[in-house]
């Protein structure tokens, strides 16, 4: 690991100016960033810690509402957060679905939404990767790819954005809140991250210096709390990324959904928001017939990036899946294996 | 001068100087303070043979800079057993033939510690399977160690409710 110069600013305005030079970063719980620097992934000259920085660790009822999650709230402590969990059960099940215990127990809500990529040519500094050094070219294009990206990719970059966090997120409409040298500002989540496009380096609309203090649920999106779910295809069973996931929130009135959000995880360089589908869902009956059309809506665009046909397919299905499990209502207390295929419950298709 | 970091190790406070920020917590016990029960696997957080309890919650002591640390109460496996009587999780370990080789053990037993503390699990297997899921065995001893995590994990949790009636 390179060496840095390490520094614990006391407030957010300490901490932007700290962060602002070249080559700084900001550390949280590090457990992302650490495995990055140890690999020689990311080399930063200054690593600014934020641990410290006072009020950014409470999860806060809104009096609209809403509720507003301090970025240095652990995972483990928002999945656990029974009002929380109660009010956004997709999220909940969505945090318990990542990483192991240990992992979320540290991990911290701001450094979850902003973790890269686990493309393994991106991890490998052996293999040529446009993230890494912008113009050298992409190992994974042409390369073991049958876990990248089936949606919004370029020829630049196949890579996925990794969280489970953020797929319930950007379907409930989170927005992020930062504080830069320009102040305070807002933007949707769905609006965070970039697709690769041409320069697949830069991953996200924060500019240096740029701080996420919290991630906001608005008023309403608590409103789809009784059916709603995440699912999640991992290569075993628990404690690896998702090959795809879905969130599905729905609210459903006299047999008939009222209200959709779905969103994708594992197919694209950003959560992937399914407007489309929602669309189509509204106003019509909670059936599997319905529940494939959506799903075929949300994939129309889908290409296979090299190896992984096949997770188009298994998207609709995981997406299906993830409805039929919504529309059975969410379960009491979130399954032994959260967000997985294979814990049985009751409404499920097994094999959609 | 370098900084210097203050750390309650297994009850006893420690300042330690720090002349390199790079030092995680896992190298400052093994390499430092030559507490070398807790483990370097795969030093990417990936094994938890590194597991120790923070606070009170396990994490992974590769991934965490130690210099980040500071003012940390920190236990480790050297830091459970009375004297010469085991902690009860490290004689289930043994009553349930929870290992083999042994490298994994100290983490094993601070994830379980970690999740007893939690207290989510209940006395589901399956739940303590899903939550021990950050340690990894390759001798493959994961029945027994399911057996003794799920023994331990209930008689622990019900002396903890008899003590709070």
């Amino acid at each position: 690991m390179k060496s840095f110069e390490y520094v614990r600013p006391a407030s957010v305005a300490e901490a932007i100016i700290a962060a602002s030079q070249p080559g700084a970063a900001y550390l949280a719980a590090g457990t992302n960033l650490l495995d990055l620097m140890k690999a020689g992934v990311c080399r930063p000259h200054r690593l600014v810690d934020v641990t410290r920085l006072p009020g950014l660790d409470r999860i806060e009822p809104l009096a609209d509402g809403g509720v507003r999650i301090g970025a240095l709230v652990r995972n483990a402590d928002l999945a656990h957060d029974t009002a929380f969990a109660r009010a956004y059960p997709a999220v909940a099940e969505a945090l318990l679905s990542g990483a192991s215990a240990q992992l979320r127990n540290a991990a911290t809500v701001g450094g979850n939404v902003l973790q890269r990529t686990r493309c393994a040519y991106f991890y490998d500094v052996a293999s040529p990767c446009n993230k890494r050094e912008p113009g050298i070219g992409c190992g994974a294009r042409h390369g073991e790819n049958r876990l990248h990206a089936v949606l919004g990719w370029s020829d630049a970059c196949i890579a996925t954005h990794p969280s489970d966090f953020c797929v319930p997120l950007v379907a409930l409409d989170a927005v992020v809140e930062i504080e830069g040298a320009g102040g305070r500002r807002e933007v949707r989540l769905e609006d965070l991250h970039l697709l690769p496009g041409a320069a697949p380096a830069v991953e996200t609309v924060l500019a240096p210096g740029d701080l996420l203090t919290a991630v906001r649920l608005p008023a309403g999106a608590n409103s789809l709390s009784r059916h709603a779910r995440y699912l999640k295809v991992r290569e075993r069973t628990s404690y690896a990324f998702a090959v795809v996931s879905a969130a599905a929130c729905l609210s459903i009135d006299r047999g008939r959904i009222v209200e959709a959000r779905l969103a994708l995880g594992g197919v694209a360089a950003k959560p992937w928001r399914a407007r489309d589908a929602e669309a189509m869902l509204a106003g019509g009956a909670p059936n599997s017939a319905n529940f494939r059309r959506a799903a075929d809506a949300a994939l129309a665009d889908a290409k296979a990036s090299g190896d992984n046909e096949f997770k188009i397919e298994l998207a609709r299905r995981i997406m299906v899946r993830a409805l039929a499990l919504a529309a059975a209502g969410t379960p009491e207390r979130i399954p032994a294996l959260p967000a997985s295929p294979f814990a049985t419950q009751s409404g499920a298709l097994l094999d959609a | 001068m370098h900084p210097c970091i203050s750390l309650t190790i297994n009850g006893v406070q420690r300042v330690i100087e720090l002349a390199d920020p790079r030092v995680t917590l896992l190298d400052l016990l093994r390499e430092r303070l030559h507490l070398t029960g807790t483990k370097k696997g795969c030093d990417r957080g990936q094994c938890g043979a590194c597991t120790i309890l923070v606070d009170g919650r396990r994490i992974n002591s590769c991934l965490a800079l130690a210099v980040s640390h500071d003012g940390a109460d920190i236990t480790t496996i050297e830091g459970i057993a009375r004297g010469e009587e085991l902690h009860p999780l490290q004689a289930a370990f043994i009553a349930h033939d929870g290992f083999q080789c042994g490298f994994c053990t100290p983490g094993q037993i601070m994830s379980a510690l970690g999740l007893i503390n939690e207290g989510q699990a209940g006395g589901d297997a399956e739940r303590i399977r899903e939550g021990m899921s950050g340690n990894l065995c390759r001798c493959g001893a994961y029945a027994g160690i399911t057996e003794a995590v799920l023994e331990q994990h209930n008689k622990l949790t019900e002396a903890k409710e008899k003590r709070v009636a």
